[in-house]
């Protein structure tokens, strides 16, 4: 046994250290990701037994128009969060100065990112209180009313979108600051000499050394509007009348609420599908950037 | 630099920049600053309309009291630090053995192992929502804190292994040359060499899954539902449809619930730049 050890320790060893974590996530995500593709060909109320139905839950979905209320609602995610790359990039830029005290304000900025999405939800909540919020607030200085966003059908989901930008917006700060420490002073200097001054010098000096940069902020945009949840699930609960839900708050509702596990899983499914082309998109990026780098 | 550099002696102009830049952070916070002055309002001045003005009475012991006192936060929030605390660590232990691995011994398929962890991570959550869920039942460990602490930690070595293999991959060859040389076991390189070396990248880490964990919602409200189990977030949502008129309470609910990450984010604020750039620029 120990001599069977000893010959084959240089490999036993790294091979059950990797065992655990690779198990772990290999059960626990992989294969239950996996597993779900298996249960949206199901019926099933997440405790008897599964019935075959094929690809029927597919079908139902074609027709669904809570489908595709939550299809074109996940799109507005993903169109208003593209402002968090150019707003956090604006906000980098504004606090890129190193005066005494610049520090402290930039972590402040940051802020927002470390809160739980539930915290930014309630906090929103009251921003949006048509009897008291601070938007009642600031429409009131005019002299209106403000409109009860939060529960009219056409703007809710802009409004908890726009209240999902916040952290998202502090994140794309931290990723642009930490390009701007990265640009290449040579070149920024050879723009000063050759003329280049403020909005010329961003666009063609610094713009382009912020490239990689700028493609991670996206990555992480999309990713972050795809995966919206929380805030709906805290804000809106889905409504008023299912008006603000995305796929992810939809599967949550059919599986939970409604004991649809199989109808839940397609629409899994789906958001899978999405983040999948998603992914591959991002993953050839990365690696066209390391070729152009080597 | 860019944008260029306000110059150190234009003391006057650097000051005005300066105060214009915090005017910005207090429009930025504004929404978070309101519910904090809510926080510290007393109940009768929140029924007589009082939501802006300055508070004629300070309540904050009062209303923070009343946190502790009436509501069940304060079990949420040793729940939180019950699940927090051993995922953070499990993570850590996990991903300095994965990452080891996967950075300094290649083999067949450790690129699509590591691969594998790394799209992992990019997963909705949603997708591996049923399963989860049935495999925690099937466990008997659904409504414990087992069924986060396992889940977190799964989870969170996927983005953790990427985190741990570039780091250890980052580190001299020579090192590792030289432990092989003096016929230092695997298990000797990690003790002596490994993690000796990864301690400032453990920081970075801990502090990020810290407060990923410390946050997550979504897997709070799929795997639990007692009180006794519940996390802060999930918490603070019930609690907020418990108190609806008394928003003093609710807001120091809110204020305490954001205390721990935010408390962790100024202690440790550079290794969670650090680590959260490290992770997007490198992933």
């Amino acid at each position: 046994m120990s001599r069977l050890w000893r010959r084959n320790r240089h490999w036993l060893t790294p091979a059950l250290f990797l065992l655990p974590g690779l198990v772990l996530f290999g059960t626990v995500i992989l294969a239950a990701s996996i597993e779900t593709v298996w249960i949206s060909l199901h019926d099933w109320d997440g405790i008897g037994a599964k019935t075959w139905v094929g690809l029927a839950n597919y079908i139902e979905l074609a027709d669904d128009p809570q489908f595709y209320v939550s299809l074109k609602n996940n799109v507005i995610w993903l169109l208003i969060f593209m402002l968090a790359p150019p707003i956090g990039l604006a906000l980098a830029l504004i606090v890129n100065q190193q005066i005494r005290g610049m520090r402290i304000l930039k972590s402040l900025f940051f802020v927002p990112l470390v809160l739980a999405t539930v915290t930014v939800g309630v906090v929103f909540g009251w921003v949006y209180d048509p009897n008291f919020g601070l938007l009642q607030l600031f429409f009131s200085s005019f002299g209106g009313t403000a409109p009860a966003l939060l529960s009219d059908e056409n703007f809710v989901t802009f409004a908890v979108a726009a209240a999902g930008l916040w952290p998202q917006i502090a994140f794309c700060m931290i990723l642009f600051l930490a390009g701007l420490n990265g640009l290449n002073d040579d070149l920024i200097a050879a723009g000063r000499v050759d003329g280049a001054r403020g909005w010329r010098m961003l666009r063609h000096v610094v713009l382009p050394q912020l490239s990689q940069v700028g493609f991670i902020a996206i990555a992480v945009t999309v990713i972050g509007a795809l995966r919206s949840f929380d805030m709906i699930a805290v804000m809106t609960s889905g409504g008023p009348y299912g008006s603000s839900t995305v796929l992810a708050y939809q599967m949550y509702q059919e599986s939970i609420f409604s004991y649809r596990f199989g109808y839940g899983a397609a629409i899994a499914t789906v958001l899978f599908v999405i983040m999948i082309a998603f992914i591959a998109w991002y993953l050839n990026g990365l690696i066209k950037a390391e070729r152009s780098n080597a | 630099m860019y944008p260029r550099p306000i110059p150190e002696n234009a003391k006057v102009q650097r000051a005005l920049y300066l105060g214009g830049v915090t005017l910005v952070v207090i429009l930025w916070l504004l929404p978070l600053l309101a519910v904090m002055l809510t926080s510290i309002r007393s109940n009768e001045e929140l029924m007589a309309g009082n939501y802006w003005g300055w508070p004629q009475k300070f309540s904050l012991i009062e209303n923070y009291k009343a946190v502790f006192e009436q509501t069940a936060m304060l079990r949420f929030f040793l729940n939180s630090l019950l699940i927090t605390i051993p995922s953070v660590i499990g993570v850590l232990i996990l991903s300095t053995l994965t990452g080891f691995v996967l950075s300094r011994y290649p083999f067949r398929g450790s690129n699509l192992i590591f691969a594998l962890f790394v799209g992992g991570n990019f997963l909705p959550a949603q997708i591996m929502m049923i399963p989860v869920r049935d495999l925690m039942v099937r466990l008997g460990l659904y409504d414990t804190i087992y069924a986060l602490v396992i889940f977190h930690i799964a989870f969170q070595t996927g983005f953790a292994t990427l985190f741990m293999r570039n780091f250890i991959a980052a580190l001299p060859g020579e090192l590792f040359q030289a432990a092989r040389a003096e016929g230092a076991s695997p298990f000797q390189t990690l003790r002596h060499v490994v993690v000796p070396l990864v301690r400032p990248a453990l920081a970075a880490l801990a502090i990020l899954v810290f407060t990923f964990v410390w946050n997550d919602y979504f897997w709070a409200i799929v795997l639990t539902q007692s009180d006794a189990v519940k996390p802060v977030t999930a918490g603070l949502n019930n609690l907020r449809g418990e108190w609806t008129s008394a928003w003093n309470i609710v807001s120091a609910a809110t204020i305490f619930v954001a205390l721990p990450p935010v408390v962790m984010f100024f202690m440790m604020q550079k290794h969670f730049v650090a680590g959260l750039t490290m992770g997007a620029v490198k992933g």
